[in-house]
């Protein structure tokens, strides 16, 4: 019950997390017409936090089981 | 090259190996053997999020407005995160109440109301027709595209002659083999094996289609994703792309966008379907919450080098970019690829359009026609036997039916707008069902009229503001109704509703509806009282969690019906063998022998009542079960409700003076408990201080003496000796002392290792003398042994036994009177066990110290005056001993006479089990036997 609590509250923070992530004005400090490894910049960053939310849920999910 | 028949054959074969994966999936679940129950499968299922206009429409969306097209897939990552949460519950309660679909479960949670039903299922089809459209308009200009090959040229926009174009035909085979795996039977829970499988492995086919393009273009094409965003760069129309700006996707927008897909991954009617209708175990959602995301990504990650690739490659922008896919390996002349590209969009608008189909058909079918033909008494439906056929034809038809609208709707204005707006139509619509479903998972007080209201209303903007500007673009309606608004009223234009401007067009449809549908909903919601109905679903849906389980949930029913009616009304609609069988399962479920003998009670009416929900509807459930219910005709009378709101509260108050009792009783328990508990506490400080306090007086002695020793150097030898020695005898108590508190605290833990084997006690109580003689002769004490000839053996550790019988000779030796002390050990049987008594003539226990000599460190006499003659653990030990063997050991004592330490020892007995709790860490001592 307790670890299902806790499951539940990680992934509801994680929720605003993202959401806080994914929009303005975070986004904006890398709206900027530079590249990486030849990427354009924003979109490297919206791959990685994609990627780093991604990665997150898992380890909160399979670590409570 | 690539012949037209080749196409043709591919994809037939296509769509037979689809059939065959289905008729696998199908055939497995009836021999109960699922393939779909993993988790796996099921986030592969969701991905038929991703439909063709996934596969085409987002490198369009994102050759147009660059990075704008990922909100879509942005939206449902985000979203995922809170499945555990609001999908779980979803799942729960349509899992309790058999919902299959969105529909009914609007319609169920606000009391099962038809009308509301009815909206919310002319909502889905309105939405998402043009959705339907969409994807065979992918499919046929796929087709059409393909079959130019090599040559890559964009379909004119041809009028050909209604019913003559490639899409009909499209939608005609869509439509077989969605009616052959959708409606082949009737199933209560209307879940399809076969389907899910077929979607599943569509997911994978589209998703390596898609990738297998974007590997081409990036590093075959171009040598990799550097090289190809480096020509972009030299181009200024694709840099502008590349970030956020006021011709492409700004920051409100892309909010916008977020949120809207966040509501249509979770109120599509096709994600209904596959993320709550054939979910097979909640807790794949552990996975999928994930998964999805990942496949979300993995579909996305190659879309902008393709539109990328497709600008530079089609500079000259006559090929459209919503073809991309298609036509970049085309160019390349891959025709191989070109093909797998072509199966991919169509794996995606045929999952699209099969789960779609099914999902509106079980809609229609539910909430829409069967309500109204329940209703029409001259079609006599309620006297007919068997409806089932009735119902799978109408699911059929609705099929059908469907896949012409969207034809209809293709042909007629298909042409007319890029693929990605129609989706993004679609799902503005669905996100209308959001208020109300997550306001009816979470808020108890939204009401029926609430929930109408909000759903209209949203509605009613979404098409003002989306659907009648989208006819409007394409000429059906005259165009100055968008300009200067109805009637030229400026206020009321549909793009700038009450004169809103600065957001995009979706941007601003989202606001405006979801203002008035949020509003209506909680506005009116909160005007209006609830009827007993809507009140008993409502706590139903909100509290799912709370229910200890099926039975114990109370029915707000009051009528009488008889089994037989409503086995067969449940008949007519499931069929009579799978009715009989479900009702023979519930009678074993509540243990009585057979379906005659079930007590028509409101359980049995609620059973039957879940089961038809299932294959019609809540709302028409409830209509039919109330037809065979004698007391409740089909209107509910104002006397009837008050009846029943009456005994609903009876039997609430009922419910919780029962609770209250249970409740009680539990504090009361919890209180002697926590007593005992506290108890048990101080006796432990009690303990621990005594302990401390017996290791101080030793440990004092030494240190006294040490000091002597270290003072006085000049001590003579004599004294220092004695000194000395008193040093080590100190030493010596204190280690026995340390020692037996750690025995003692093992054996009462629980800890302590037994060895337990058949002993021959005769023989330890002569070893045991033996020991002991030593110190008798010292003493001159006799000891005489009375043994019998023949004693049987008992299982005991030995050496625990000696050590109780060396303790009790010692004590003995110890307190007899010096020169004529006497002591006698005598073994017999005592009625079933071994008893061994230990008299001395020493001057007895008084009666009042008989009873704390087996306390810790409670030794008879003054110890503050008299040196101490043992460490106060011996007898303590002796009993946990004797206690672990099952038998007991007590004193008879006369002050003066002597005293007699006696204990048994059973001849059969099993090791009790130690219970730490009952005699906790060095606790006990207490009990006298």
């Amino acid at each position: 019950m307790r670890t299902s609590n806790t499951k539940k509250q990680r992934l509801i923070a994680l929720f605003f997390l993202g959401c806080l992530f994914f929009n303005y004005p975070l986004l904006s400090l890398f709206n900027a017409p530079h590249a990486i490894l030849g990427i354009p910049l924003l979109y490297v960053y919206v791959f990685f936090v994609w990627i780093c939310l991604i990665g997150l849920t898992i380890i909160i999910v399979e670590r409570s089981g | 090259m690539l012949q037209g028949w080749l196409i043709l054959l591919a994809s037939f074969a296509y769509l037979g190996v689809l059939f065959a994966i289905a008729y696998y999936g199908d055939k497995r679940a009836d021999a109960g053997r699922s393939i779909i129950s993993n988790p796996y499968v099921y986030a592969l299922s969701l991905a038929v999020y991703c439909t063709s206009w996934t596969f085409y429409g987002s490198v369009g969306r994102a050759a147009g407005s660059g990075i704008g097209f990922l909100t879509i897939y942005i939206g449902p990552t985000l979203m995922a995160l809170l499945w555990w949460v609001v999908l779980r519950k979803i799942i729960r309660i349509s899992k309790a109440n058999r919902i299959t679909s969105i529909a009914d479960f609007v319609a169920s949670r606000y009391g099962k109301s038809t009308l509301l039903g009815g909206l919310a299922t002319i909502i889905a089809v309105v939405g998402v027709v043009p959705y339907i459209a969409l994807q065979l308009k992918a499919v046929s200009s796929s087709f059409t595209i393909v079959m130019q090959y090599p040559d890559v040229v964009t379909p004119a926009e041809r009028a050909a002659p209604l019913f003559q174009e490639e899409a009909l035909y499209v939608a005609l085979a869509l439509a077989v083999f969605t009616i052959v795996f959708g409606t082949r039977h009737l199933d209560a829970t209307e879940r399809h094996e076969g389907m899910v499988a077929a979607i599943a492995f569509e997911s994978v086919v589209k998703l390596a289609a898609f990738v297998a393009v974007g590997v081409f273009v990036t590093f075959v094409l171009y040598n990799g994703v550097g090289d190809l965003f480096g020509y972009a760069g030299n181009h200024p129309e694709l840099q502008q792309l590349l970030v956020f700006g006021t011709d492409t996707t700004t920051y409100s927008d892309w909010a916008w966008l977020t949120f809207l897909s966040m509501l249509a991954i979770m109120f599509l009617p096709r994600q209904f379907q596959v993320a709550v209708v054939e979910n097979v175990d909640e807790s794949h959602l552990n996975k999928a919450i994930w998964l999805f995301p990942l496949y979300l990504i993995a579909i996305n990650l190659f879309v902008l080098p393709i539109a990328f690739a497709g600008q530079l490659h089609f500079s000259n922008g006559d090929v459209n970019a919503d073809t991309f896919v298609l036509t970049l390996p085309m160019a390349g002349q891959r025709p191989a690829l070109t093909l797998f590209a072509f199966i991919g969009g169509l794996s995606a608008a045929t999952g699209m359009v099969i789960v779609e189909t099914i999902a509106l058909s079980t809609m229609v079918c539910n909430d829409l026609v069967m309500p109204v033909l329940l209703r029409i008494r001259s079609l006599r439906l309620n006297e007919r036997r068997d409806l089932t056929g009735l119902l799978l034809n109408i699911r059929r038809g609705t099929i059908g039916l469907l896949l012409l609208l969207g034809y209809l709707y293709f042909h007629f204005a298909g042409e007319s707008k890029a693929l990605v707006e129609i989706g993004l139509i679609s799902f503005a619509a669905v996100a209308q069902f959001g208020p109300v479903i997550l306001g009816g998972i979470y808020w108890k007080g939204g009401t029926r009229v609430g929930a109408l209201t909000g759903l209209s209303a949203g509605f009613l903007v979404w098409a003002y503001t989306l659907l009648l500007p989208a006819f409007a673009q394409s000429g059906w309606f005259p165009a100055t109704f968008l300009e200067d608004g109805p009637f030229g009223i400026g206020l009321l234009r549909p793009l700038s509703l009450f004169g809103l401007t600065g957001m995009d067009q979706i941007a601003h449809a989202m606001f405006w509806s979801m203002f008035f549908n949020i509003g209506g909903y909680v506005g009116v919601s909160l005007m209006r009282r609830q009827n007993i109905v809507e009140h008993s679903q409502a706590t139903l849906f909100v509290d799912i969690y709370d229910k200890v389980g099926d039975g114990s949930a109370p029915r707000f029913w009051r009528g009488t019906a008889s089994v037989d009616d409503l086995c067969a009304l449940v008949g007519r609609f499931l069929g009579h063998d799978r009715a009989n069988s479900a009702f023979v399962d519930y009678a074993q479920r509540r243990g009585i022998p057979s379906v005659r003998e079930l007590p028509a009670d409101a359980d049995l009416v609620h059973f039957a009542e879940t089961l038809l929900a299932g294959a019609i509807g809540a709302a028409s459930a409830r209509v039919m079960v109330s037809s065979v219910v004698k007391e409740e005709p089909l209107g509910m009378d104002e006397v009837m409700s008050i009846l029943n709101e009456t005994s609903q509260v009876i039997a609430y108050s009922n419910r919780l003076e029962q609770k209250s009792r249970e409740l009680e009783a539990a504090t009361a328990e919890l209180r002697a408990a926590n007593k005992q508990l506290q108890e048990l506490d101080r006796l432990k400080d009690d303990f621990i201080s005594t302990v401390t306090h017996e290791l101080r007086t030793p440990l004092t002695s030494i240190r006294a003496f040490s000091e002597i020793l270290y003072d006085h150097q000049d001590l003579d030898i004599a004294q220092r000796n004695k000194f000395l020695g008193i040093i080590v005898k100190e030493s010596e108590r204190l280690t026995r002392l340390i020692n037996q508190v750690l025995d003692l605290s093992k054996i009462e833990s629980g800890n302590a290792e037994w060895n337990m084997t058949d002993v021959d006690v005769r023989e330890a109580i002569d070893e045991a003398v033996m020991a002991t003689s030593q110190l008798a002769r010292e003493k001159r004490v006799q000891i005489t042994v009375d043994l019998p000839d023949n004693v049987p053996p008992v299982t005991v550790d030995r050496d625990r036994l000696m050590q109780v019988l060396l303790n009790l000779l010692s004590n003995a030796v110890k307190f007899c009177y010096p020169a004529d002390g006497h002591i006698a050990v005598r073994l017999y049987d005592d009625s079933g066990a071994l008893r061994v008594d230990v008299s001395d003539n020493g001057p007895g226990i008084k009666p009042e110290d008989q009873r704390i000599i087996f306390d810790k460190f409670r030794q008879v006499g003054n110890t503050m005056t008299e040196k101490p003659h043992g460490t106060g653990l011996g007898l303590p030990i002796s009993r946990q001993i004797i206690t672990h063997f099952g038998g007991k050991l007590w004193v008879n004592s006369t002050p003066g006479a002597g005293a007699t330490f006696s204990f048994t020892l059973p001849y059969h007995h099993e090791p009790a089990v130690e219970q730490p709790i009952e005699r906790p860490l060095l606790m006990g001592g207490q009990h006298y036997g």
